[in-house]
């Protein structure tokens, strides 16, 4: 895996990403990889089957998470009001950020107020899409990552690779190697004669851990849910360290996207017992914290909320793509892929990886490089994500739909304001091969009339073939093609039994 | 009753046996079968490969073949899922795009009787035991648009579970998609190859003969794995598993 990317997507990446196949096929190469993934994603999305068939409303849970989503997305700008209002009313300050610069700018200059030069970080993925931790690095402040999954990617200058398990890729051996070669650098060593045993592992991390905990004077998070009726924000974790960060420090921002918005405290109901059985199969996670503006006396003294667009009302903008925006970030799409099993997460470019990663990138991002132009094509549209989402996000439509953006372009929006697409470059030669099939299957005549020339040439066709259909006969033979094709047959033999009913039309 | 065999392009084109085996097996029960000539393709391809325009002359004229008929069968569950999941889903398009009902009312009629076969012999006909024997053991492979968008659920396999001489074993993984999906074999072949190869090792781990599925594109590329990967099962379509009998057996 890639040690040299410097732990970085942003959404403008330092080197250009190649398109999926090409980053996929490392990984597919990969035995140690698939193994790991396989070996993850099987166990867990076993367990989420489980979890989820104990309840016997889930399809009613799901209706009803899809239905608060697609309401309070159609009603967004009302909810993002009341949200600031409820969040100032409670003693925090909102910041509103249009893309990623604008955020980072915003956090830079908030730390800076603050006069420290280190952060701890609750593990954020609106932070990593905008690049933050550079950012602030830029700007001469560390920001220590603080979930245990996130450490390792840090600790290792890796990438994450999962929505929940960012470090998926990586087993016990290698966590074992990284914190003894890496946790120095950064702090508190490892403990001597460290074994790769979990109890070990997981000891070494919270020693490390424990004193930047302590020491912390400013934490950054993100957030599962915002509140706008009351200004709560809500994080979901299983650890603990997430609880650490929100509290202990004296001055708390926290990154997040504004589709996470729910209109009351009551819709928690409904996502609360999704969540958890989708993303770590439990009836319900171990941390659930939530708070509302400041109190005094009792965790941060100031608290500062930072509302990220970067490119969410373009989305949103879009009928069909929309739906993306429903995403609770549970993963379940991602234990249940057989594309992201095999390519990994690393291929999809993206803090969002997998099925949800493929059609939430390239309209974060839009499809102007040759990976996001790809992603959309990263699915045998086989769907087992819809199935398992429980925010009913229709993943294959949404696909089809992008795809269809980048092969014929259109209108859409992006940075607000309409714009007209152009087809992307690079689908040529399908174009015109998806033209010629339509006029031949617009002629019965001309499709009888080429599927008599395959029979008669039957015998000189390659096993292998040149050019692009070297994709498919480099592992797969190719069908033989029959002497007579079905309608030949149809024709001959009922014509013999005088039954003839040939309503062929442009023969 | 008098029906129209929707065969596919595909299947017409290459694998003209499963065609042949639709026509004995409906025969058999008693169905009338019709072959429209004028019929080509139902637009599957260009649809998903992000085509929806071109796909849209293909699905009037899938309407204007089969529009007369009382019931439409097809061997294959993708090409089912196109008429009756994305044929609708076409005309919505359309009327958002400003284009109106047209679409939606040339379709509409299509979608509800377009039947894929095993769908057909269950809901239908109403029969599981069609009268078939096939001494063979094989392992079914529940294709993902038959299993997800059409909700074939167990029919496949009550039926070939009624076959005499048939011994079903249960194949590992069996939910798991084959990995061919239309282009993606050929956009992400690295990726489909794997999934191919692991389904074929799936199958093989059954020590079953034939590996059987209700869509001949997937086995297309399963088949085409399983030569590659010189294993000795056979990729064979349910239709020719259940049109096989004593008297007139499988070759």
């Amino acid at each position: 895996m890639s040690r040299t990317s410097g732990g970085t997507f942003v959404g403008m990446p330092a080197f250009p990403m190649p398109a999926f196949p090409e980053a996929a096929r490392e990984a597919v190469g990969d035995a140690t990889l698939r193994a790991n993934l396989r070996h993850a994603t099987h166990t867990i999305r076993d367990k989420r089957a489980r979890a989820v068939a104990e309840l016997d409303d889930w399809e009613r849970l799901r209706e009803a998470g899809k239905q608060i989503k697609d309401h309070t997305l159609r009603h967004l700008g009302r909810y993002l009001e009341q949200l600031e209002e409820a969040v100032t009313a409670a003693g925090g300050t909102v910041h509103w950020a249009a893309d990623a610069d604008e955020a980072n700018r915003i956090v830079t200059g908030l730390v800076e107020a603050t006069g420290e030069r280190e952060v701890v970080k609750v593990k954020s993925m609106a932070t990593q899409e905008i690049g933050l931790n550079e950012a602030l690095e830029a700007a001469g402040i560390r920001a220590y990552e603080t979930d245990l999954a996130e450490l390792i990617v840090q600790l290792g200058d890796d990438r994450p690779s999962h929505i929940l398990v960012p470090a998926i890729h990586r087993n016990r051996a290698e966590i074992r190697d990284i914190f003894r070669s890496e946790m120095a650098r950064w702090g508190r060593p490892a403990p001597e004669g460290l074994t790769d045993t979990p109890a070990e592992l997981a000891e070494a991390a919270r020693l490390h851990l424990r004193e930047k905990f302590l020491r912390a004077k400013v934490g950054i998070s993100g957030a599962n849910f915002m509140v706008a009726e009351t200004g709560t924000l809500v994080v979901v974790e299983s650890e603990g360290n997430g609880r650490m960060c929100l509290t202990l420090p004296e001055t708390l921002i926290s990154v997040v996207g504004i589709e996470k918005t729910v209109p009351a405290w009551r819709d928690l109901e409904v996502f609360l017992q999704t969540l958890p059985r989708s993303s770590t199969a439990e009836r319900m996670n171990p941390y659930t914290s939530t708070w509302t503006g400041t109190t005094d006396g009792d965790g941060p003294r100031a608290f500062h909320l930072v509302l990220l667009d970067n490119g969410r009302t373009d989305t949103l903008a879009d009928e069909v793509g929309r739906q993306a925006l429903r995403c609770i970030r549970c993963s379940a799409c991602l234990n249940v892929c057989p594309v992201y099993e095999r390519a990994g997460g690393h291929a999809y470019g993206s803090v969002y990886p997998g099925p949800i990663g493929a059609i939430l990138n390239p309209q974060l991002r839009g499809t102007a490089t040759a990976l996001d132009a790809s992603l959309p094509y990263a699915s045998s549209l086989c769907g087992a994500c819809y199935e398992v989402c429980p925010v009913a996000i229709d993943i294959p439509e949404v696909l089809v739909h992008l795809r269809e953006r980048v092969v014929q372009g259109g209108e859409f929006t992006r940075h607000g304001a309409k714009v007209t697409l152009r087809p992307a470059g690079g689908h040529a030669a399908e174009r015109a091969a998806m033209r010629a099939a339509g006029l031949v299957f617009a002629r019965p005549g001309l499709l009888r009339a080429g599927q008599r020339l395959a029979a008669r040439t039957r015998r000189a066709h390659p096993r292998k073939l040149p050019g692009p259909g070297r994709a498919w006969s480099a592992t797969r033979d190719l069908p033989t093609v029959p002497e007579e094709s079905f309608r030949d047959w149809w024709r001959r033999t009922r014509e013999r039994t005088g039954r003839t009913d040939d309503r062929e039309a442009g023969a | 009753m008098r029906i129209a065999l929707f065969l596919t392009c595909v299947n017409d084109t290459l694998y003209p046996g499963t065609g042949r085996a639709v026509v004995k097996l409906l025969t058999r029960l008693g169905v009338d079968v019709d072959f429209p000539a004028a019929q080509t393709c139902c637009g599957q391809a260009h649809y998903n490969t992000g085509y929806r325009h071109q796909a849209e002359p293909l699905a009037r004229h899938f309407s204007d073949v089969f529009g007369a008929y009382e019931a439409v069968v097809t061997p294959s569950g993708s090409c089912g899922a196109m008429v009756r999941e994305l044929y609708p889903r076409m005309g919505e398009r359309a009327r958002a795009e400003g284009r109106g009902d047209t679409l939606a009312r040339t379709l509409a009629p299509v979608v509800p009787k377009t039947y894929e076969l095993t769908e057909f012999l269950v809901d239908v006909l109403g029969v599981t035991d069609v009268g078939a024997y096939f001494p063979h053991s094989v392992t079914y492979h529940p294709t993902c648009h038959g299993l997800r968008s059409l909700g074939l659920g167990d029919r496949p396999k009550r039926l070939l579970s009624a076959v005499r001489g048939l011994t079903l074993a249960e194949l590992p993984g069996a939910q798991e998609c084959c990995g061919f999906g239309g282009t993606f074999a050929v956009k992400n072949a690295d990726v489909s190859a794997a999934m191919g190869a692991d389904k074929v090792r799936g199958a093989e781990s059954t020590g079953a003969e034939v590996l059987c599925a209700a869509d001949n594109s997937c086995l297309m590329h399963l088949g085409g794995t399983m030569t590659r990967l010189r294993t000795r099962m056979r990729p064979v379509h349910i239709a020719e598993i259940l049109a096989a009998t004593q008297e007139e057996p499988w070759s």
